[in-house]
């Protein structure tokens, strides 16, 4: 019996243990999953809690609701994995074998590499959203908060759902307009790029959500420490921004697994080729979603996309063909700009975001790169189709893996 | 688009990076530094060409990875290319600024 082991149960890891269990023989392949928690998270939920759009039971599932019957479960922390001897060991010791590797063991906050992020004041003044406890933490805490400065800031890049800060910054905009109390909240967006919009079409398009919304944009701000006592973040150039509450995206950084295997860059993301997926680490070693060094977005269409292209490429793989399926960088999002509307972008390793229709070029009904109600249906409706279909492994009807360019105003990308 | 810099025509975008690297020379440079209000010292060329090398090798480039790169801090480099070193330095280099998704 041949084993093929996925490490990591999260959005990637699930999708491929379904994947597989479709493709490889029952009888020649067994499938183990090593994960040590029990809960999946619905993770682009989480932006939605502070703002009592979505309650914290609407983003948690038991994990193992969504993996395949004939796949074995591990319920452990993984400490290494070895590739001259195709093993994986386990915290308590257990050491288990593989034919093929998957890793997915994604990407996680990192308070800790910036100096006074991590105090007694995390939580409590200083919050991320980017796990459970976080959001959590953020919606109790704008249950009763009487405003002030509210600093939304990105650490460094990259990080998971590179929207979803801006996201956040819209959403509180409408938040505290409906709450009444818009005029004694300051809101102001830090962040490392050059801009909360970097590409020029969506610079162009989107430039007016920031004025219309009365956000304060402070850009090229590499953080270097945070005040607790004076509530001041400063950066290596010597600017300070002033918060009251500050909402940050601490750095990013892949599985501590990864570094203890001595194989990751020096955020623990895994060398891996861009398009045919497999790590540069070993030929039996794959690697999907937020665990990856892709230039590519970290985000679960992204995994969604990927475990297409890998799931042929493993099986080519298994068979001694060359892998020919390419990954093309495909990335979809909903952004969501408060009041019941969301923008939606769909790109790939080459062509920036650009307004059309999607997914159907001709007749939509969604909208890139404008504003509708439509697009926040959509973004609303995504929880259902990622608990019931995306994690299963079952096609989205209209989106393939690689991005169509139909209905796409491609022209509008070119500067020359 | 295409401008004159340098007395040489080169290819940009619309913010004045530019397009071709192959097309990028240090009297180049030099004028896009100026204009950038950057004094180009031994440690900025020293920058500069660690920064192509990334580039060439598709890495991306982030403020962190200039600071572990063995050539300069990241203090010292908002120092040498003050206000957004990593634009500034990226423009100089003559590749495309690190930008997000959108």
């Amino acid at each position: 019996m041949k084993k093929a082991v996925i490490l990591g149960a999260g959005t990637a890891g699930t999708m491929m243990s379904n994947h597989l269990a479709k493709k490889l023989p029952k009888d020649e392949w067994e499938i183990v999953v090593v994960d040590q928690e029990k809960t999946h998270y619905y993770q682009p939920g989480f932006l939605f809690l502070p703002f009592d759009i979505y309650q914290p039971e609407d983003v948690v599932k038991p994990i193992d609701d969504f993996l395949p019957s004939r796949a074995k479960r591990i319920m452990q922390k993984i400490d290494r994995v070895e590739p001259e001897s195709n093993t994986v060991t386990l915290q308590n010791g257990d050491m288990i074998g593989y034919d093929i590797l998957i890793i997915a063991t994604g990407s996680h906050i990192a308070p800790k590499e910036v100096t006074g992020m991590m105090s007694d004041a995390w939580h409590k003044d200083v919050f991320d959203f980017y796990t459970y406890a976080g959001a959590c933490a953020l919606r109790e805490k704008f249950m009763n908060w009487e405003g002030g400065k509210l600093v939304i800031h990105i650490t460094e890049m990259p990080i998971k759902c590179p929207v979803a800060p801006l996201e956040f910054a819209f959403l509180a905009d409408a938040f505290f307009t409906e709450k009444g109390m818009r005029d004694k909240v300051d809101i102001t967006f830090v962040t490392p790029l050059s801009g909360a919009f970097t590409k020029p079409v969506a610079s162009d398009k989107l430039a007016y959500l920031l004025k219309d919304k009365n956000i304060r944009i402070v850009a090229d701000f590499a953080i270097e420490s945070v005040n607790n006592e004076t509530r001041t973040i400063h950066d290596y150039g010597g600017k300070e921004v002033a918060y009251d509450l500050l909402v940050t995206v601490p750095t990013n950084m892949g599985d501590s697994m990864v570094e203890r295997s001595g194989f990751g860059d020096d955020l623990n993301f895994i060398p891996t080729d861009k398009c045919t997926l497999q790590s540069k680490v070993a030929d039996n070693i794959f690697v999907i979603g937020d665990a990856t060094d892709l230039p590519a977005s970290k985000a679960g269409s992204v995994a969604h996309f990927e475990a297409d292209v890998l799931t042929e490429n493993i099986i080519r793989f298994i068979n001694g063909e060359p892998m020919t399926y390419e990954f093309d960088g495909h990335s979809n999002c909903f952004i969501e700009t408060g009041h019941g509307k969301a923008l939606l972008i769909d790109f790939n390793y080459t062509h920036e975001p650009v307004e059309g229709s999607f997914p159907l070029g001709s007749f939509g009904p969604l909208k890139l790169l404008k504003e509708s109600r439509m697009n926040h249906m959509g973004k609303l409706a995504f929880r259902w189709v990622y608990w019931n279909m995306l994690l299963k492994g079952t096609p989205i009807p209209f989106v393939p893996a690689t991005m169509s360019e139909a209905g796409k105003h491609l022209e509008m990308s070119k500067h020359d | 688009m295409t401008t004159t810099i340098a007395g040489q025509e080169v290819s940009v975008n619309a913010e004045g990076y530019m397009t071709d690297l192959n097309q990028w020379t240090k009297e180049i440079a030099l004028e896009i530094a100026k204009a950038e209000e950057v004094n180009m010292t031994d440690k900025c060329w020293e920058v500069i060409a660690w920064i192509q090398e990334q580039y060439r090798n598709e890495n991306p480039l982030t403020i962190r990875k200039v600071g572990k790169s063995g050539i300069t801090d990241i203090k010292e480099f908002y120092e040498l290319f003050p206000n957004g070193p990593l634009k500034k330095a990226s423009k100089i280099a003559g590749i495309p600024k690190p930008v997000g998704c959108i």
